[in-house]
């Protein structure tokens, strides 16, 4: 019988693991939500009180739908910018494949917040780029970035470009170079042997590209803290506020479950739409 | 021969040309594989990959609708030569025609060949029906004539109601022949076939062997396929060539290139061959003597000698079928050549038997007896007399001794 245990007893570490530290946490979170607290003291007495969601959606709905904007724009243009960058590395990295994906994942040996700060120094208002350009008078003198969304997307759209990198790579690292040979035996120029065979094959791992880049950008604060200044605030910042500023904690807690949800209701339709098989596969 | 739809007229398919838009075609609708197929030169093509040479100076003419084999084991260059006649390498020297146009540089796709591959490589993301449409909507195709060359064709292939599966749902067999369908659909003038049956299990492949000639007579388009299985080679061809790195060493019907193997590697590889290593004693206009080591005697054909010029040494060759056993103290029968030896190992496998037999000069040789059940068959330990008609008798070129022949299967 000691056997017949030894997948359970094998999965207990990991198992509590998530029970402690995932589980645990995320039920707090939620009925935390559900509580009434005092501000003052901290201390927070459960008192189903629901009506938390409503206000916090009608005074923070904004938020929400810039969080979305951004979180999109800037997925759609990690999709665009690394795209190229998978194909050439599957296509054409050789055998320092494993090399291009390194340097792919070089900047994440800097720490995140750090990485925002340089990016800070990037795009002020006379730094290397905008200073030079400015004194080249391609710009004009007023013209800014940094603290307007172009920033925070641009962050955004940096920062998380290997997971949108790395699904593609997979994805196209995995056509069979045989099918293309053989769309190319069947009259498929370059150009249809891209769209028909290439593409199509690679859908699956744009999909699981963009979940994975969307939704960690969703809730995202940092970009919009570092480089977004006061304006174009996203639902992120305003929890971390609710929570560490305002001492509201209901309010974060409930402002929490609504972007889980929406998250959730985002898995949901793509797992419907293409199956869950295929995020698996390109995990 | 060329199948053709009723009350349509056969014109040969214009080739490599684009329609501009997606328009109708109607001067290529109503036709069934009305194609012309043609003739395949390799002129002098020599493919280098680094410091190896994969085909070395192929010279070899296709004849338009034949069914034609390249025959070899792994590494012979085989595969490599029908790369190039695809397009997907490019020779280092040479020039390669297909109906007597030069397409040594064209991309693939602008060649009138079709390929089924070795994998299949049917297209994951795509049913059966679009995988074998794929090449005619390249081509723009009306749909209407999309729709009825492609059901025509899974008809031939015997695959009719499989259009909405996906090729993973298909079995090896199945997959098989929707790459072949996939290909034929496109009415090519040439057909290249990559170790197509290497997937099959031997009794599918067996069947499949029969398929594919039937399809080849009912559509009449050249074939070129590559293999490394003898028999394979030898029942679908009317013509093979027995590649070794990257040379052809025999070429000719199966008949003739079994039956007067010109080198040590093709009386080996194709079909089973017992050598014995031997020296010309002296040539007549009507047979050649050779001594064996030991001492025997051995008379062969003058035509079928195969020496270098600047060697007397030789091999003798006879093939295991056509060697008789003869219990010792029998007459050897007039115009055969014999050896005696003594049977070490003796295997009864159903159509007959198969002796190994051990020769005074250290050599074995292999002897296969039909079970036609009138004689008592020699057991081991027997000493036996082996004879052989003299026409049925060859010599070949001996191998430098470093040189091995490596029958490994696969590419």
């Amino acid at each position: 019988m000691g056997r017949a245990l030894a997948p359970y007893l094998l999965s207990l570490p990991s198992g509590l693991w998530l029970l402690l530290l995932f589980l645990v946490p995320l039920a707090f979170m939620l009925s935390l939500s559900l509580k009434t607290c005092n501000p003052a003291t901290g201390a927070c007495v459960m008192t189903w009180h629901w009506g938390e969601f409503p206000s916090e959606i009608s005074l923070y709905h904004q938020e929400f739908i810039t969080s979305l904007y951004f979180a999109a724009a800037s997925t759609i243009v990690d999709l665009i910018v690394s795209f190229p960058i998978a194909y050439w590395i599957a296509f054409y990295g050789g055998r320092r494949k494993n090399f291009f994906l390194l340097m792919l994942l070089v900047p994440f040996f800097v720490s995140f917040v750090i990485r925002t700060i340089v990016w800070e120094f990037v795009l002020a208002d006379n730094g290397v780029v905008l200073g030079t350009l400015k004194h080249l008078h391609v710009l004009p003198a007023g013209f800014h970035v940094l603290g307007t969304g172009v920033a925070v997307m641009a962050g955004l759209a940096y920062n998380y470009l290997p997971f949108t990198a790395l699904p593609l790579y997979v994805a196209l690292e995995r056509i069979d170079r045989r099918v293309l040979e053989a769309a190319y035996d069947l009259y498929a120029t370059r150009r249809a042997g891209f769209l028909r065979v290439i593409l199509p094959l690679t859908v699956p791992g744009i999909f699981a590209a963009f979940l994975l880049t969307f939704i960690p950008m969703f809730g995202d604060y940092v970009n919009q803290e570092i480089l977004g200044g006061t304006s174009n605030t996203m639902i992120g910042t305003v929890i971390q506020n609710q929570f560490l500023v305002n001492f509201d904690f209901a309010g974060g807690a409930s402002l929490s479950a609504i972007l889980l949800v929406i998250a959730l209701i985002g898995i949901y339709l793509y797992a419907r739409l293409l199956g869950s098989r295929t995020i698996e596969q390109y995990l | 021969m060329a199948l053709r739809a009723e009350g349509e007229t056969a014109n040969p398919v214009e080739t490599g040309e684009r329609a501009s838009g997606k328009a109708s075609r109607p001067g290529r609708t109503g036709r069934i594989l009305a194609v012309e197929s043609a003739d395949v030169e390799f002129v002098g093509v020599t493919k280098e990959f680094h410091d190896l040479t994969a085909v070395d100076d192929l010279n070899l003419k296709v004849e338009a609708g034949e069914f034609f084999s390249l025959l070899g084991p792994s590494g012979c260059g085989k595969t490599t030569s029908l790369r190039m006649l695809g397009g997907f390498e490019e020779p280092t020297r040479g020039r390669i025609l297909l109906g007597g146009q030069d397409v040594t540089n064209l991309p693939p796709y602008r060649r009138d060949v079709n390929t089924v591959f070795q994998s299949y490589a049917l297209f994951p993301h795509l049913n059966v029906f679009e995988n074998v449409a794929f090449g005619l909507r390249r081509r723009r195709f009306d749909r209407a004539e999309i729709r009825r060359r492609v059901s025509q064709m899974l008809e031939i292939v015997d695959l009719p109601n499989y259009e909405k599966r996906l090729s993973t749902q298909l079995s090896g067999g199945q997959q098989q022949r929707v790459a072949l369908a996939r290909a034929l659909v496109n009415e090519p003038k040439v057909l290249l076939l990559d170790e197509p049956m290497s997937a099959l299990d031997a009794k599918l492949r067996r069947q499949m062997q029969i398929e594919l000639k039937r399809i080849q007579a009912q559509v009449g388009i050249t074939f070129l396929y590559v293999t490394h299985d003898q028999e394979e080679a030898m029942t679908m061809s009317n013509r093979l060539a027995v590649m070794w790195h990257g040379r052809i060493e025999g070429m000719g019907s199966p008949k003739d290139v079994y039956d007067n193997p010109t080198t040590e590697f093709v009386a080996s590889f194709l079909g089973a061959s017992n050598l014995l290593p031997g020296t010309i004693e002296s040539s007549a206009a009507d047979v050649v003597t050779i001594a064996v080591a030991g001492g025997a005697l051995m008379h062969v054909p003058p035509q079928r000698v195969s020496r270098l010029e600047t060697s007397s040494d030789v091999k003798v060759g006879v093939r295991p079928e056509k060697i008789g056993i003869l219990e010792l103290g029998n007459d050897v029968p007039a115009s055969h050549n014999a050896i005696g030896g003594r049977v070490v190992v003796s295997t009864f496998t159903g159509v007959g038997n198969q002796y190994i037999v051990e020769t005074a000069i250290g050599v074995n040789i292999t002897v296969y007896a039909q079970n036609i059940g009138h004689q008592s068959a020699p057991r081991s330990g027997d000493e036996v007399i082996l004879t052989w008609p003299i026409e049925h008798t060859f010599t070949v070129a001996p191998l430098p001794t470093s040189v091995e022949i490596n029958e490994t299967e696969g590419d």
